[in-house]
């Protein structure tokens, strides 16, 4: 299929003209009313379209009694709530008003044993015969930021960004979405492929990987029925952009969850593993690092070469953090170059560490920690930078603007100091990312456990990801690297 | 889903033509002679050089360790002979034909594991291990899919867990890593080229001054 063919094929279902919801209910505990309301919720642009039988209103909606009432040409997507046997004929009636993309919340398939996988085989033939993308059925919804599209039967609504979603789970799509929520960092698309009755996780990849609304591309798989098409297909796309999946079934207790859950047997884990790093796929082993490893992609530059240069203004954070590079087969805990140790010396007094983690030993004044950021950042031979210990300040400003001082005793001054400084050094630590095009990571504990601190908070504001420890910061640095230098980006 | 087929019967290659299999696809292996007796073997022995390896071999014969079949170490041609006398005689009439392999005896400190296996979701792989008697416990494989490029030989060496076993070790230099990517990359070649071969097993692939050989080998092929 041509990219252009490709592309349109899939608008249907990711930028419709207008959607349909078929089988929509006024009873709020069916799925019938929540895909309505929550399509409603999001502020979706185009026209919205609800059938019922019974005909009323739902929501201050005026109902269709049927297809047939909706005006040619006036919706590409269904998404469809109704059971299995009104499904051909209504399916039929769709592709007579010039549908294009079903999306499937109907259960009863494959899921149910040989009967439903015939029934689940003559649905896809019946689409593939109308012509109309098929996803599902038994998924969970669709999500389409750019046109604020969130046709699904499970919150919440996410923020816009780049990270495209496609999950034989759907609720491992809802997880993903309140991870974006938590974390500020968005989400172009996102779809639960439910039990791939015609398009598979893969096949959504093949549009990811074209669409210029995403950067990185996030799977959570568990059985595969074709484990070769899944290698070539995943590898073409992370050829394109990186691919980050997260497999699940990977134990045979596992595998037993997994063939009742959505189908297909797996093979030995390792053979994955394999056809991982050969396709150079991004390899998650939980639901959470695959989130972070994709927020990671979405948010920060690849790096040119291995080089970490470690900021600290909190000794203890240094130290570990050196010993997690220094055990990292991929990243090097770089030497301080000496012109950059002599800048650190006319700033810093002498108590400062003057070696890479480069402690401030809490020596800064007012602009330290600016300039020493900056001249770490745009060093020629320094490829990444972490950056540990923002909010500190403001973490002691919270204390005492909440205690029993506050105010009086010069408090106001400070606390507000503290708190300017924090939101500077994450703007600034943001403003050289950008400029010098290579990744700057934030870590500090306050991410979780202070997360309206001034340092964190503006960070999330702006969409990047921080990170709760110099760990997953450092981890997710490694899998930068693998993938620039898999893309040619780092030579180093 | 499909409904399985009936998976059609295999049968092994014995040792000998196994070796000869993968020498031919590239694969080191150490010289080796086949001879129906003692006084063969003593023959092949002098033309190989001592010290020498000596093994029952036949189609049907593919756990010889286990069965006792191998003799180690042996240096003179008394040894050779005593060595036969006791491995024909501990030949079943299960086993066929019958034949004495006769090889000259490498020694190393490390093994590995190599191979090649269908797996039921990816198909055709090729698989790198650590072998030895720790190989079971250690559990230290990786496996990639066929065809293997250059760099994913590599990368499947790079995988190893136990990378210190791969360094300089005991007065051992470290391992060639591509003499070792260029076995990989030969039974690539010999599996995706040869659709009757099911299994390829090389245990060990002794790791000699750096240098991996295949001292023994194991192909099961599908019955036409």
């Amino acid at each position: 299929m041509s990219n252009l063919a490709l592309l349109e094929r899939f608008a249907a279902l990711f930028e419709p003209r207008g959607v349909v919801v078929a089988g929509a209910s006024s009873h709020p505990g069916k799925f019938g009313f929540v895909a309505a309301h929550n399509l409603l919720a999001a502020g979706y642009a185009g026209q919205v379209f609800l059938t019922n039988r019974e005909g009323g209103e739902i929501l201050g909606h005026k109902t269709l009694r049927s297809i047939d009432e909706v005006p040619d040409g006036a919706a590409d997507l269904v998404f469809i709530c109704t059971p299995p046997a009104t499904v051909h004929d209504l399916l039929r009636a769709c592709a007579a008003k010039g549908i294009r993309a079903a999306f499937m919340a109907t259960a009863g398939y494959g899921e149910l044993g040989e009967e439903g996988k015939r029934a689940e085989q003559e649905l896809a033939a019946l689409c593939a015969e109308l012509g109309i993308l098929l996803a599902g059925p038994n998924g969970q919804g669709v999500v389409s930021m750019p046109v604020d599209l969130c046709a699904q039967i499970v919150a919440p609504i996410p923020p816009r960004g780049h990270i495209a979603i496609a999950s034989q789970s759907g609720g491992f799509v809802q997880a993903f979405l309140n991870y974006a929520r938590k974390t500020g960092v968005g989400v172009s698309r996102a779809v639960s492929a439910g039990n791939c009755a015609a398009t598979s996780v893969e096949d959504y990849l093949e549009y990811f990987a074209e669409d210029t609304e995403t950067r990185v591309s996030l799977i959570y798989v568990e059985g595969l029925s074709d484990g070769r098409a899944f290698f070539e297909k995943t590898r073409q796309a992370t050829a394109k952009k990186p691919l980050v999946v997260f497999k699940g079934g990977t134990t045979s207790g596992g595998q037993r969850a997994a063939a009742s859950h959505t189908g297909a047997l797996a093979s030995d884990d390792r053979v994955f593993d394999g056809m991982c790093r050969q396709a150079g796929l991004t390899r998650a082993h939980s639901i959470e690092e695959a989130f972070e490893l994709a927020a990671s992609f979405a948010t920060h530059p690849l790096p040119r070469g291995p080089n970490v240069f470690v900021l600290t203004t909190a000794g203890g954070w240094g130290v570990v953090t050196a010993d997690r590079i220094s055990a990292s087969r991929e990243l090097r805990l770089m030497p301080i170059p000496d012109d950059l140790r002599a800048a650190f010396d006319e700033r810093l007094p002498p108590r400062w560490s003057r070696s890479n983690p480069a402690d401030l030993a809490g020596s800064e004044t007012r602009d330290t920690v600016v300039e020493c950021l900056e001249l770490a950042a745009q060093h020629p031979e320094v490829d990444a930078v972490v950056f540990l210990g923002l909010g500190i300040q403001s973490n002691l400003g919270d204390l005492e603007r909440h205690g029993p001082f506050y105010p009086g005793h010069g408090l106001e001054r400070v606390v507000e100091f503290h708190a300017r400084q924090d939101s500077r050094y994450a703007e600034l630590a943001l403003e050289l990312e950008k400029r010098h095009a290579k990744p700057i990571l934030v870590a500090t504990e306050l991410v979780d456990c202070q997360p309206e601190n001034p340092g964190p908070a503006t960070l999330r504001a702006a969409g990047s990801l921080a990170y709760p420890s110099s760990h997953r910061a450092v981890g997710a640095l490694e899998h930068l690297l693998r993938h620039a230098r898999r893309s040619g980006v780092a030579q180093r | 889903m499909e409904s399985a087929t009936e998976p059609s019967p295999t049968r092994t290659l014995s040792e000998h033509e196994s070796k000869a299999r993968v020498r031919a696809a590239g694969v080191v292996t150490a010289p080796e002679t086949l001879v129906p007796d003692g006084e063969g073997a003593v023959q092949a022995a002098h033309e190989i050089g001592f010290p020498v390896v000596l093994k029952l071999c036949g189609d049907a014969i593919a756990h010889k360790t286990e069965r006792g079949l191998v003799r180690l170490g042996l240096t003179d041609d008394a040894a050779v002979r005593a060595a036969a006398a006791e491995l024909l005689a501990a030949a079943r009439p299960e086993d066929g034909v019958v034949n004495l392999l006769v090889a000259r005896m490498v020694r190393g400190n490390r093994e590995l594991i190599a191979g090649c296996l269908e797996d039921p979701t990816f198909g055709r792989c090729v698989m790198l291990g650590i072998g030895g008697i720790f190989a079971e416990a250690l559990a230290d494989v990786a496996f990639r899919l066929v065809p293997l490029s250059e760099r994913d030989a590599y990368e499947l060496i790079d995988d190893l867990s136990t990378q210190k076993l791969l360094g300089a070790f005991r007065g051992e230099p470290a391992i060639d890593r591509a003499a070792v990517a260029a076995t990989l990359l030969a039974l690539s070649r010999l599996f995706e080229t040869s659709s009757e071969i099911v299994s390829i097993d090389l245990n060990p692939l002794l790791i000699a001054d750096g240098k991996p050989i295949a001292v023994d080998a194991l192909i099961e092929v599908r019955e036409p």
